[in-house]
């Protein structure tokens, strides 16, 4: 399930456990799982900004109306 | 002649008249314009059979993007007035737009006053935008300068997101239907997170298509949130009002759409810097802790704990190691420039690094506490042995014997016994019965 987190979850869970280490005196077992938790999401988080992979699609409607996605790859200049 | 008007009268009376007219749009050619010193502008607006004299008035005449020349055919729109000074009647305009468009702004200003009317530009309509956009459809041409530069800036900033173009006419007669209707369909196709519709820089009328009725309505039915991205600094289009945020290019509204990914890595290490401070901070509290405990408590107890302690700080260490070699793994053999240049700033390299110190400190810990067991113990020994040296067995081992009655209460002195009584006599291994048979207070044995 961890896998699809999202970044913005990721990186909101990240945040919330660092506040509530910092803020409150958590029993030991819990405040050591919840930095492993952390550690996980900062992973998650470094992990989906490393990958860079930008995805370009341009959409083609076919002349029956049914929807094409393809690469897009841009022309030379035009304009 | 019933009443006679002195000059001012008549022409106050002529004013009043006048300005009931109210406001005019008027068509013609300028001449004669001048801009003194006052910064007001004066200009004649004429046609073949007749003039009309024009002013405008400071601040205005300085906020104009537009202002006439001589010789040019304008379409001006103000109020009629009489200068009461000069007994002639003139325009004080506030608009000037360039004779041609005159119609088409006209009737731009009118629709603009009916989709306001509408609510279509109404705040409480704007969507936010999304922080972190996944999906991004694109509205403008597949061959214009706008989709090139929202992919160069998107590929910058934040190369993590998927772009989906949907190619339109940017201009001519199809192209505000076009862009309507590429607006629903990707409205349709469901997990887009953002809309930017919009086309390079162009004159008014390679803009139009943005400033048509079906275009705003369609902007204001998405359910998607969109940035409108026309490229035209000074006018707004009706696109532009009706957008939930408007860019004055397609690269400002690239930079809008998404994060910077630079600035997004430096919170993350931030934050796992805090992360592991506090965890850090929080062992030296919990060793500081167990010391105290493990002096207190029984030494076995105390080094119980410091060993639990230390083994989930293992168990961690562990796993997140576990989890840097699956990583490493993964992303073997994808090694170009990039992801080395990334791999230089991440934050694992210091989560590495503190875990070795965590580790160290757990070490530290368990030392410091096997140190103040392995000392009780010692203490514990002495006891014992001394302990030991007292003990009675040991004492009889030398070859001393205990005397005690038939209850074993220790015999002592020899008043404690009567002749012909029974004892006991307890050596370091067996005993004997015996009878006594006589006493002495001292002296020689004679038992």
């Amino acid at each position: 399930m961890e896998e699809r987190i999202t970044f913005e979850e990721a990186l909101k869970r990240l945040e919330e456990i660092v506040e509530a280490l910092e803020s409150e005196e958590l029993p030991l077992e819990k405040a050591l799982e919840m930095f492993e938790e952390g550690i996980r999401m900062s992973r998650i988080c470094s992990e989906i900004l490393r990958k860079a992979e930008l995805k370009v699609e341009e959409l083609v409607k076919e002349s029956d109306g049914t929807i094409r996605f393809v690469p897009f790859r841009p022309f030379e200049e035009e304009e | 002649m019933r009443l006679i008007y002195t000059v001012s009268q008549l022409t106050k009376a002529l004013k009043e008249i006048i300005t009931s007219i109210g406001e005019v749009w008027v068509e013609g050619e300028v001449s004669n314009f001048r801009q003194p010193y006052t910064g007001h502008v004066y200009f004649t607006l004429k046609d073949e059979g007749s003039q009309i004299q024009c002013v405008i008035f400071k601040p205005l005449s300085l906020k104009m993007s537009f202002l006439p020349k001589d010789g040019m055919k304008v379409l001006v729109h103000g109020k009629l007035t009489v200068y009461e000074k000069g007994g002639y009647y003139e325009i004080r305009v506030d608009r000037v737009i360039p004779y041609g468009l005159g119609e088409l702004q006209m009737a731009l200003e009118a629709l603009k006053r009916k989709l306001a009317a509408e609510g279509l530009f109404d705040a409480a309509h704007k969507k936010p935008l999304p922080k972190f956009p996944r999906k991004i459809g694109v509205v403008t041409s597949a061959t214009g300068a706008a989709i090139r530069d929202i992919i160069r800036v998107i590929s910058r900033r934040f190369p993590h997101v998927h772009i989906l173009l949907h190619p339109v006419t940017v201009q001519g007669e199809n192209a505000a239907k076009e862009i309507a209707e590429a607006i629903d369909t990707l409205n349709r196709i469901g997990d887009i997170d953002l809309l930017i519709v919009g086309r390079g820089g162009g004159s008014i009328e390679d803009l139009w298509a943005f400033n048509e009725e079906i275009v705003a309505r369609s902007i204001f039915r998405s359910r998607i949130p969109v940035i409108s991205a026309v490229g035209h600094e000074i006018d707004y289009t009706i696109a532009d009002l009706v957008a939930d945020v408007r860019a004055p290019t397609p690269s400002a509204a690239a930079e809008i759409a998404v994060p910077n990914a630079e600035s997004l890595k430096e919170q993350i290490n931030h934050l796992t810097a805090r992360l592991i401070r506090t965890m850090r901070m929080r062992l030296e509290v919990e060793k500081e802790r167990l010391e105290k405990l493990a002096a207190k408590v029984s030494p076995e107890r105390g080094l119980d704990m410091v060993r639990e302690m230390q083994q989930r700080v293992d168990v961690c260490y562990m796993r997140l190691t576990d989890l840097m070699r699956v990583r490493v793994e993964r992303e073997k053999g994808r090694v170009n420039g990039l992801t080395l240049r990334l791999r230089g700033v991440s934050p694992l390299r210091a989560i590495r690094e503190r875990w070795a110190e965590l580790n160290e400190l757990a070490g530290r810990l368990r030392s410091a506490a096997s140190a103040i067991i392995s000392l009780r113990r010692a203490e514990l020994q002495k006891l014992a042995a001394r302990l030991d040296a007292l003990s009675p067995l040991a004492v009889l081992k030398r070859g001393y014997a205990l005397c005690t009655d038939l209850k074993g209460r220790p015999v002592t002195r020899p008043d404690q016994v009567e002749v012909g009584d029974e004892v006991l006599v307890r050596f370091h291994e067996g005993g004997l019965r015996c009878l006594v048979t006589g006493k002495s207070d001292g002296g020689e044995d004679n038992v």
